[in-house]
């Protein structure tokens, strides 16, 4: 066995140097707690999502005639088929799940602040190309929704200055209205482009992290700390091996979340309508538009900024500027505290109320908060959609209202933090 | 190869034109590749003209065909409708329509050719739509001074019977009218220009097209 590993070592010395660099000695801060499960778990749901949708791609019809039958071939036909769509359905929405997650334990944490700027950024482009990547997949068993959903987006990038008309024809292939050649080439971008540009993204997101090491739920730097640990003297104290400390205990949150995975995959395949929504059961009819054109539930909160704003062009680039503000984070938070632990408590507000306004961004872009209005109204049709219009517009402006705060905040030094504390507070 | 011998002008500047050279030719590469994403010669051919017969359409109804795979709607627009035209004017976005929304013959209060018959695409300027037709002079839930025109069930775009779009609703633009011109009283060619020298170039003709026809 030695002579096995002393062969490959002579002749590609990298390896075990990696294995040993990113696995075995990887310090990882001691005290992690239930919102460090999420990275790995992304990780578990991209390898779900691949080995799904390599299946899936083996028995799908990429063409407009046959595609939506195909989808239904999948489902009653080819052995095991509608697992493996389901797996790969679900996993699409949990994606988006622990992505969120993820991205709201950094802002809880501090995360994305020196010296992980790169992190984020790079973390920041892995959530843009999985929307792209979502955005596609959606598209592809072409039902109604698939259809409707491709041209509503497509069309957004008529708003461009200029080139917009022609941008839209050349993303579309067409002249008028999405087929074959828009199917095609998105079937070619969901399935090979863009998981190759995911993978990389992954890769350069994990290596950036381990090169300046992870944050942890205090927000101290455990390579500022004292050193010293039991595997090594040089090696932060507060700092445990990866590999088997974290692996082991990441095993325990796969195992939680694959039990809830299974739950949603054998008993509520399409959670409500909000997973796998009924409109996309019947097939693309470019005559006929589905009553209400929504996104599915993890674009509905972006997806409701752009329907608060009267005008074509300031709604996409509320659009695109409710995504780019979340690049900027680094930059906007001015405050050297990192973990909300030890923050203003005006921070702790801003933040709690920034998840509120997404989850409420989220119902008016899912056409939910119309049906809670209709509680309060009655069957009274113009009011409930003055009251959901103006309550659109209310949480838009604080959507970006959290991000001008943030800056504010930190910039004009109005934030009171608490002393910081050494080394984690967790430690022996 | 001693360091002294070494021409570094010359070495930068075979630096610096293989990388122009190779750029340039890296970008002309490109040009075909982002070039099959563009309509292809079959996309192209999908624009081909469409005959219909609007012998059974009765006032105030519509005939719905299919060109270009897009929603051509036709509407035998009646008195009724007509007549509020120019009392909308303020609620519009584009009254006169001087947006290119439509061909020059049918920049005109009735959008049309022919007063009573509106042709269009029936597809929302706002995300691509399509909007329902709502003919009927009367109050509506999204409009208590409805006068007959279009909604857009998606997000609340209103269109007046001549397609043309109204203030204060997400869509920027009147619907599109395409080119089409009449082959007789009772056929519209949808998707060709009327010919040369043709009356209805004039465009907002009333009553029979007897005589003028293309």
């Amino acid at each position: 066995m030695s002579a096995l590993v002393q062969w490959f070592n002579e002749r590609a010395p990298g390896m075990g140097a990696a294995y040993k660099k990113h696995m075995t000695e990887y310090y990882a801060p001691k005290n992690f707690n239930f919102m460090y499960y999420f990275g790995s778990l992304a990780l578990l749901v991209l390898v779900n999502q691949i080995v799904t949708g390599i299946f899936l791609t083996m028995f799908y019809t990429p063409s407009a005639a046959g595609a939506f039958d195909s989808v239904q071939y999948i489902m009653r036909d080819v052995n095991w088929g509608w697992l493996v769509r389901y797996m790969h359905e679900t996993g699409a929405s949990m994606f988006f799940i622990v992505i969120y997650l993820h991205m709201f334990r950094g802002l809880m944490y501090g995360s994305y602040k020196k010296p992980r700027e790169l992190v984020w950024l790079l973390g920041m482009l892995i959530f843009l190309a999985l929307m792209a990547e979502a955005f596609m997949g959606y598209v592809l068993p072409w039902g109604n929704m698939s259809f409707w959903g491709a041209k509503v987006i497509i069309t957004l990038f008529s708003a461009v200055p200029v080139i917009g008309p022609h941008l839209v024809e050349w993303i579309m292939g067409t002249l008028s209205v999405p087929g074959d050649p828009t199917l095609n080439r998105f079937f070619a971008l969901h399935v090979v482009a863009l998981p190759m540009v995911l993978l990389l993204l992954v890769v350069l997101h994990l290596g950036a992290l381990h090169e300046v090491g992870s944050n942890n739920p205090d927000g101290v730097d455990i390579k500022h700390g004292p050193k010293g640990n039991r595997w090594n003297p040089d090696a932060p104290a507060d700092g445990i091996p990866f590999h088997p400390y974290y692996t082991l205990k990441d095993l325990v949150g796969v195992g939680v979340f694959l039990i809830i995975c299974a739950i949603i995959i054998f008993f509520a395949p399409a959670v409500g309508g909000f997973f796998l929504e009924p409109d996309n059961l019947v097939k693309a009819n470019p005559l006929v538009t589905p009553a209400s054109i929504k996104p599915v539930w993890y674009f509905s909160p972006f997806y409701a900024i752009l329907r608060a704003i009267p005008s074509k062009g300031i709604g996409v680039l509320a659009l695109g500027g409710s995504i780019v503000a979340l690049f900027l984070v680094p930059w906007l938070d001015r405050g050297k505290v990192k973990s909300i632990r030890f923050r203003g408590r005006s921070y702790k507000i801003a933040l709690t109320l920034f998840v509120i306004v997404f989850l409420l961004l989220g119902s008016i872009g899912a056409d939910v908060m119309p049906i809670w209005l209709g509680l309060v109204y009655g069957s009274n049709a113009e009011a409930i959609v003055s009251t959901n219009l103006l309550i659109a517009r209310t949480l838009t402006v604080l959507y970006f209202a959290f991000f001008v705060f943030l800056w504010a905040y930190t910039f004009f030094g109005l934030e009171r933090t608490k002393p910081v504390p050494e080394r984690v507070t967790t430690h022996d | 190869m001693a360091d002294e011998n070494i021409n570094k002008g010359r070495r930068r500047f075979l630096t610096a034109s293989t990388a122009v050279i190779g750029g340039a030719g890296l970008i002309i590469t490109a040009i075909p590749f982002v070039e099959t994403w563009l309509p292809s010669a079959r996309a192209q051919a999908a624009g081909a003209p469409v005959l219909a017969d609007v012998s059974k359409v009765e006032p105030g109804q519509r005939l719905r065909v299919g060109w270009n795979k897009q929603p051509v709607d036709i509407v035998n627009r009646t008195p009724d409708q007509l007549k509020w035209l120019d009392s909308l004017d303020s609620r519009l976005r584009d009254p006169d329509s001087k947006e290119p929304q439509q061909p020059k013959y049918c920049q005109n209060k009735y959008r049309a050719i022919r007063a009573e018959w509106l042709v269009f695409i029936d597809i929302c300027t706002h995300l691509g739509c399509v909007p329902d037709y709502y003919g009927e002079v009367k109050p509506e839930p999204f409009d208590p001074k409805w006068k007959g025109g279009y909604y857009c069930p998606c997000h609340h775009s209103r269109y007046d019977i001549s397609a043309r779009v109204f203030q204060g609703v997400p869509a920027p633009l009147n619907m599109v009218v395409m080119p089409y011109h009449w082959v007789d009283d009772t056929h519209v060619l949808v998707g060709v220009d009327p010919p040369k020298g043709s009356p209805q170039l004039k465009g907002a003709l009333t009553g029979s097209l007897k005589g003028v026809a293309a």
